[in-house]
């Protein structure tokens, strides 16, 4: 890695983020910040059938409307093109339609028109005045009515064995069915997005983007013009938690309406079209059956999952991704399907596929555990595969046993009393539960840039982004590791497409994906800058390149030491560069990262009050990179496993497809006073098959397995079994009474 | 832009006056509710009128015992105040419980009395409504329903609970709202200043056009009583009560002289239960009491397709809170 002697590691050191007093101060510039000089404002009118056509569009009122400059709709939109929305070619988005295409609505709260006035409040007070009539039609409002009317299109799947016949053979078995509802992403940031064409036709545009390369590449097929001449601005994101992964349609109305009025445009998507038009985790429906034989091992296991999709896009959520790996199982099926309901497109949220999964696995491994009659740890002990039996590789690097025991003695399993409801203190029952938490480890091709400087500072530039994790600072850990420059006297650029090549932030794979190439970069830049030091006029002109260290944010040569900054003053050079590309991780192992949840619930059944009171966490995430935000990661994945446990459903009214609770007040998720203890354990095992740090990336195993750990905790403190999330109160009281009227 | 007309007054009599009776004009206090339903294009008021600088924002103890709270007085000075706090522990508690600090610095006394419904349907502008749009339906009944909708004092027209925290105490306290109109100065007391929904659940409240709260004056506390606020909700912070209680009461060893039961996230209005209180007066405090009084506030109780909880969730509120307060 580095050929410095750092006695004191930057690498793994909980260094504070170098972009946090920028965000305390307020200079931290986020999309909506940006007002170019004469910028008009947009403000959406958004469908309120979740079914049918527009059949009369009456904007007069609202042109007359003061500051009003232009009303857009379908009848009145510029010809667009189609991405072909690839993963593989870059240029993916989520929702395909193009904005504004036709009369056509496939959901509640689908843009039907634009209004574009010089102010915003003129906006939206115009926009409150476009009339709109449609011909409704009836329309599918939830997964059971998917299923029932449309059946489902097929979505993937692994089988190895035969599933079905161990099952019917098996000593214990179990058949049950977890539910999960729509989530919505709400990060704090609203999608915003604020465009503007120079006088060449070049396109500029900030947008809350986890992806400002691809979100170029989109655009460029979709305005028909070469991605060199779009720029994609995106330097700090107000998290999104991969509702900003692909570009939707309000940026592509955006870019559109300010070509078509030759001057800049901001549109920022209300809270409310944020539950509608930008993506959510779509519901899902879980069948699970497993069986053991006499021995509590695991012989039989079929997770059968069927999610949500819009009518425009299939959106598969893979909920048995992890199933086909964590469990050695002879005989395994997974099956992923969708069923098309009139709501927006769905999209990746944090663990896309594995949140949900993890929910019914982990909760099916409980019940399986329980019916074979072994203590839930030990079952998992039992039976944790020890190599990927999906793909028949090895995995790089596998410490799950080692995570499950550690947590499991810092927690005090071994204190819990098996019997349902048999822990209390004082009015509160005692609930331990646990579950493993699993994510893919992966890494994509990446390029990135490293400048040593005239002036004694380091920058650093990839088309990656910061969407509030730290990727700002790990990449300023890993220059400064391999230059010996400290950290302040480094400089990182990120969110800007203009950027070499770097990866969407999601997937958990920015930190192993960008910070080989910038090690990369700042190698060659290093090679670069020894060749100048040895060169006519250097200043070790008498050596050559193979001789010279680095050593103390300089060269050494002979005893003699020379900062960058001398070595590039003698040679007349204002700064010497280095540019690398890393290829995607190889497929040589199955690399993947481990780790188990403990977790206390407490129940007053008096007052029918839940509580999560304690978590464990122990995970294994491959080398940790930055101790203080590795270890922030994992907490925001807890807290938000708690919301998703006890609080969030996304409710939508079946007789229109709106949802219902679509604002901060009513969407429940966890407040300070919901959090916990929260104990994390880092266990800190480079894993240096998969890249030369050992990091495999921490953002979204957190949130995996942590509810399926508070519903057995549940389970345990009260004998219910919520197979239905979120984990309310009223699920939990007994004799609730019905309704007497709808 | 929506154009209103803006006012400051610097006296009640300035505010009403500069209000008129048009039904479209608004007073502004802390503006919690009023500007967060003026931006959702829920409420349009012509003219605001802003009292921020009348002089109403003092606590007074009378002579008769009664404390006199000003409209403008803050739930955060409320709450903090040292004789509230005292001689009124559940109102106390009960701002407490409500909103974010941000909140209850910015929330007046008048201004949390005349809290809106947090209906989404009656948020979202475009639902049937009957608040909203007289006549227009109430979209709630056969909608979601689960969390901020009621089981007692529910119409056909509409099933919105009252959402205050604060008034709640208040009913359980028994308080006078004075006010101020164009004819003068009435008083109305407490218990009959929030309306039931019935056929005009449009009408909420008790005041005519253009009256204004000036303050709201609690009775004065029941001697060696205790009191306390606890309020059941989803999440431990920043929601509406699915159910709440608000209990005094004056106990002779473990006999109880008298108790005063008001309760929250149930009812359409804050909802006081006599029923309860006489079932508890001059008993023997046990659980089977406060379970057998409690049950007798739900006796007319309506469920809605997911509120059925809430019946026994506010009863559970109700014992619980009697069971600590008695234990003491």
């Amino acid at each position: 890695m580095s050929d410095t002697d750092t006695k004191d590691p930057i690498i793994g050191a909980g260094v504070p983020r170098i972009d946090g007093p920028d965000k305390l101060a307020g200079r931290a510039n986020y999309a909506a910040d940006n007002l170019p000089a004469n910028m008009a404002y947009g403000y959406g009118v958004f469908s309120t059938i979740a079914k049918g056509k527009v059949t009369r569009l009456d904007v007069d009122e609202a042109k007359r409307m003061p500051g009003v400059i232009d009303i857009f709709h379908h009848g009145h939109f510029p010809s667009l093109y189609r991405t072909p929305s690839s993963f593989v070619q870059g240029n993916k988005v989520e929702e395909t339609r193009l904005p504004f295409e036709d009369e056509r609505v496939y959901y509640e709260g689908q843009f039907v028109a634009l209004v574009v006035a010089d102010s915003f409040e003129n906006a939206r007070a115009a926009a409150r005045h476009v009339k709109v009539e449609y011909a409704g039609e009836s329309a599918v409002a939830n997964l059971a009515q998917g299923l029932e009317d449309n059946g489902t299109q097929a979505g993937g799947g692994h089988s190895r064995g035969d599933a079905a016949a161990t099952f019917d053979a098996a000593d214990t078995t179990i058949d049950v069915t977890y539910h999960t509802p729509v989530e919505t992403h709400n990060p704090m940031e609203m999608h915003a997005s604020v465009a503007y064409w120079d006088a060449q036709g070049d396109l500029t545009i900030h947008d809350a983007s986890q992806g400002v390369v691809v979100e170029r590449n989109a655009l460029s097929k979709i305005f028909a013009i070469a991605p060199e001449r779009i720029t994609v601005h995106a330097p700090y994101i107000g998290s999104g938690f991969g509702s900003k992964l692909w570009t939707w349609p309000h940026a592509v109305a955006t870019a559109a309406v300010s070509r078509e009025l030759g001057r800049p445009v901001q549109l920022v998507v209300p809270r409310q079209q944020m539950f509608t038009t930008t993506g959510h985790r779509p519901e899902t429906r879980q069948r699970m059956r497993l069986a053991t034989d006499g021995n509590g091992k695991l012989v039989s296991l079929r997770h059968e999952a069927i999610n949500t999709t819009s009518f425009t896009d299939q959106y598969v959520e893979t909920c048995g991704s992890v199933t086909k790996s964590l469990y050695s199982c002879p005989d395994l099926t997974v099956s992923h399907a969708t069923t098309q309901v009139n709501r927006g497109t769905p999209t990746s949220m944090r663990a896309p596929g594995a949140a949900p999964g993890l929910f019914a696995l982990e909760s099916a491994i409980d019940e399986m555990a329980l019916a074979a009659g072994v203590d839930p740890v030990q079952f998992r002990l039992d039976n944790y595969a020890e190599r990927d039996e999906s793909q028949d590789l090895d995995f790089s690097s596998n410490h799950i046993i080692e995570a499950t025991q550690q947590a499991a003695e810092r927690f005090g399993w071994h204190d819990r009393t098996p019997e349902i409801g048999s822990m209390r203190e004082g009015r509160e029952v005692v609930g331990y539960g646990m579950a493993a938490c699993n994510w893919e480890a992966l890494k994509r091709p990446c390029d990135a840039r490293v400048s040593l400087r005239a002036d004694g500072t380091v920058f650093a530039s990839c088309a990656t982004q910061d969407i509030g994790t730290g990727t700002y600072t790990i990449v300023a850990q890993a220059v400064s590791d391999v230059t010996g420059v400290p950290l302040d006297r480094i400089t990182v650029k990120l969110g800007d497409s203009s950027y070499p090549d770097g990866p969407i932030s999601g997937g958990s794979w920015a930190t192993a994906t960008t910070l080989p190439a910038i090690a990369g970069a700042a190698r060659n830049a290093l090679d670069e800058l020894k060749r100048y030091a040895t060169g006519g006029n250097g200043i070790f002109a008498e050596a050559s390149a193979d001789d010279l260290s680095v050593a103390d944010g300089g060269l050494r040569y002979d005893g003699k030491q020379a900062s960058f900054a001398e070595v590039l003053d003698a040679a007349r050079y204002g700064s010497a560069d280095g540019e690398a590309h890393t290829e995607a991780a190889d497929s040589k192992y199955s690399y993947r990262s481990f780790g188990a949840h403990f977790v206390e619930v407490r129940w007053d059944p008096g007052i029918s009050h839940l509580r999560v009171s304690r978590v464990v966490s122990a995970i294994d995430v491959g080398k940790v990179i930055n101790a203080t935000t590795a270890r922030n990661q994992v907490e925001g994945a807890v807290v938000m496993g708690i919301g998703m446990g006890l609080f969030e459903a996304t409710e939508y009214d079946e007789r229109n497809g709106r949802p219902v609770n679509n604002d901060y007040a009513e969407y429940v998720v966890p407040v300070h006073a919901d959090q916990p203890e929260i104990d994390v354990i880092l266990l800190d095992y480079p894993d240096l098959a998969f890249n030369e740090y050992g990091a495999r990336g921490i953002g979204e195993i957190g949130v995996t397995g942590l509810a399926a750990a508070i519903g057995n905790a549940v389970h345990h403190a009260t004998g219910k079994r919520i197979r239905e999330l979120p984990i309310t109160l009223d699920k939990l009281m007994d004799d609730v009474p019905q309704a007497q009227s709808a | 832009m929506r154009h209103f007309d803006y006012a400051r007054a610097e006296s009640a009599q300035q505010a009403v006056a500069a209000h008129g009776s048009e039904r479209d004009s608004a007073f502004l206090a802390g503006g919690t509710t009023l500007l967060d339903l003026v931006k959702l294009d829920v409420m349009q008021p012509q003219k605001v009128v802003d009292i921020n600088g009348v002089d109403l924002d003092t606590i007074e103890r009378l002579d008769d015992g009664r404390l006199r709270i000003g409209a403008m007085v803050t739930n955060t000075a409320l709450a903090r105040d040292e004789r509230v706090v005292d001689d009124y522990a559940v109102l106390s508690q009960a701002l407490l419980a409500g909103a974010s600090t941000q909140l209850r610095n910015k929330a007046t006394t008048g201004g949390n009395v005349m809290q809106r419904v947090r209906c989404p349907y009656f948020r979202d502008g475009v639902s049937a409504c009957n608040k909203r749009e007289p006549g227009s339906g109430c979209a709630a009944i056969g909608g979601v329903n689960r969390s901020v909708h009621a089981v007692l004092g529910t119409s056909d027209n509409c099933i919105a609970t009252h959402p205050s925290d604060m008034c709640v105490a208040m009913a359980a306290i028994g308080a006078t709202v004075e006010v101020q109109g164009p004819e003068g100065r009435r008083e109305i007391d407490f218990a009959d200043f929030h309306l039931l929904p019935g056929d005009t659940p449009a009408r909420e409240h008790a005041l005519e056009a253009g009256e204004l709260i000036t303050h709201v004056t609690l009775d004065a506390p029941l001697e060696g009583s205790r009191s306390a606020y606890l309020k059941l909700r989803d999440r431990q912070s920043y929601q509406f009560a699915l159910a709440s209680s608000a209990v005094i009461v004056r106990m002779d060893g473990n006999t109880i002289r008298e108790a005063r039961v008001a309760m929250g996230g149930v009812g359409t209005k804050p909802w006081r239960a006599p029923e309860v209180e006489a079932a508890l007066k001059g008993k023997t405090a046990s659980e089977t009491l406060f379970a057998d009084a409690a049950k007798r506030a739900f006796e007319n109780a309506v469920a809605y397709a997911q509120n059925g909880y809430k019946i026994p969730l506010g009863q559970q509120a109700i014992v619980r809170n009697l069971t600590d307060l008695t234990a003491a």
